[in-house]
């Protein structure tokens, strides 16, 4: 039965590219190597592409420890070095009331609800470069 | 061995009373059914309280039957503690205090005194008074008991009610699209704020929120524990893409921030909930305007 579960995802977490924004999804555990592995691609994504920002979609973190926090933190830093500007996305309730607890504030982050709000947040959406965040409910209770 | 002797008499005048208690039943049950307790909690019938009282009077006799008329623990009462504190919070929640209740369980013991002694015409003095102890010790652990349970059961009230006001004080409204504000009412614990914080992330995520206001209008004290609560919101909601803004900072509370030593730099404040608003609105890019301003803009 133990067999059926899938191994620990040790591998590569996709950097997809979406216009100037780079997009990256955390999904479950992230291992050191993995973590390693993904600060690196950025890196090397941000350069080739010349992009402007780095959305990290935390929405299927549900367990966070003060690692997380660190990567979070040295990604945005990186990144900056970088001219390119880092989201977090769709943080979990649960996991921003440990990270809080656990003292990791992440003063140099960005961050925003959903994905969409991110993307539009670091300049992306070409299609409406002139809607302001929100700017489509306007008027409406 | 005088003692042992004392402790034989005891235990035959303790089945004496017993078996009392048993042959007359009936007749005891049909007295304490006109007594203040019975015919205020079983108001529906009268045979209702008699049954009762019957129950009753059956596992007193079972205790004095096992010798045990002090023990309030006595497996006899285990079988009618539904019923006593039916009976018990019944009296309580008629407002009557304790006192008063375990006044009305003592009023049950001069009509069944007046029934044993009546049982036992041809006995020795010495036996009946014997006998008329053994039933005044039962009926004060029937007082006892009845007292146990009807503190249980107020306890079990103020539980609740805890409960309940713990998630009746912090609603979480919508006030705009994208706007949700908790009006704090009441001393804050930590108990409480961890709600706090619970409910209003969860509804940031439900109501996909950009702005969360905190109002403390109505929240009297802020200690240093409360304030580092607010922070934590604060710097959660952030997290999570949402701003918060702490509105209705009375004047006392700032007072006592800056005497502790507080940094609440990081935190937007506005003086009103309706100033948060305002500033989330306008950060939404909405923005109210008034009737007069509206006629003579050219909208």
């Amino acid at each position: 039965m133990t067999r059926d579960f899938p191994p620990p995802v040790t591998g590569h977490v996709p950097v997809l590219r979406l216009g100037d924004v780079l997009l990256v999804t955390l999904q479950g555990d992230l291992h050191d190597s993995t973590a390693e592995q993904l600060q690196q691609d950025i890196g090397e994504a941000i350069t080739r592409n010349r992009a402007a920002g780095v959305v990290i979609d935390v929405s299927g973190v549900e367990i966070v420890d003060s690692f997380l926090g660190r990567v979070l933190a040295e990604i945005a830093a990186k990144a900056r070095l970088l001219a390119a500007e880092t989201v977090v996305a769709g943080m979990r309730p649960a996991v921003a009331i440990t990270m809080v607890e656990l003292g990791l504030f992440l003063p140099g982050l960005r961050t925003a609800l959903s994905t969409e709000d991110a993307i539009r947040l670091v300049g992306g959406g070409d299609a409406h470069p002139a809607a302001r965040p929100g700017g489509t409910r306007q008027g409406s209770p | 061995m005088p003692e042992y002797g004392a402790a034989g008499q005891g235990g035959t005048a303790a089945r004496e009373v017993g078996g009392f208690l048993l042959r007359r039943r009936e007749q005891i049950a049909q007295r304490w059914a006109d007594e203040t307790l019975f015919r205020t909690v079983f108001t529906v019938s009268r045979e209702e309280a008699v049954e009762a009282g019957r129950t009753v009077v059956e596992a007193l006799a079972q205790v004095a039957g096992a010798d045990l008329s002090a023990d309030p623990e006595a497996p006899g009462f285990l079988v009618v503690r539904e019923q006593l504190s039916q009976i018990g919070s019944a009296r309580t929640r008629t407002g009557l205090t304790p006192s008063q209740v375990s006044h009305d369980v003592d009023a049950l013991r001069p009509p069944t005194v007046d029934l044993l002694v009546a049982d036992l015409p041809d006995a020795a003095p010495e036996a009946v008074r014997e006998a008329t102890n053994v039933l005044t010790v039962l009926m004060g652990t029937l007082r006892l008991v009845v007292m146990e349970t009807a503190l249980s059961e107020g306890q079990a009230l103020i539980d609740r009610q805890r409960l309940q006001l713990l998630e009746m004080t912090t609603p979480v409204i919508q006030l705009w699209d994208g706007i949700v504000a908790v009006p704090l009412i009441g001393t804050l614990d930590s108990a409480r704020s961890q709600i706090v914080m619970e409910t209003l992330l969860e509804s940031v995520v439900e109501q996909r929120a950009r702005f969360a206001i905190l109002d403390i209008t109505g929240v009297p004290t802020v200690d240093s524990l409360v304030a580092q609560h607010l922070m934590k919101t604060v710097a959660a909601a952030r997290l999570m893409g949402a701003e918060c803004v702490v509105s209705g900072i009375r004047p006392a509370i700032a007072q006592t921030i800056v005497h502790l030593g507080l940094d609440l730099g990081t935190v937007v404040t506005r003086a009103t909930l309706a100033d948060a608003l305002g500033y989330a609105l306008r950060k939404l890019g909405t923005d109210i305007v008034s009737e007069a301003s509206h006629g003579a803009g050219e909208r």
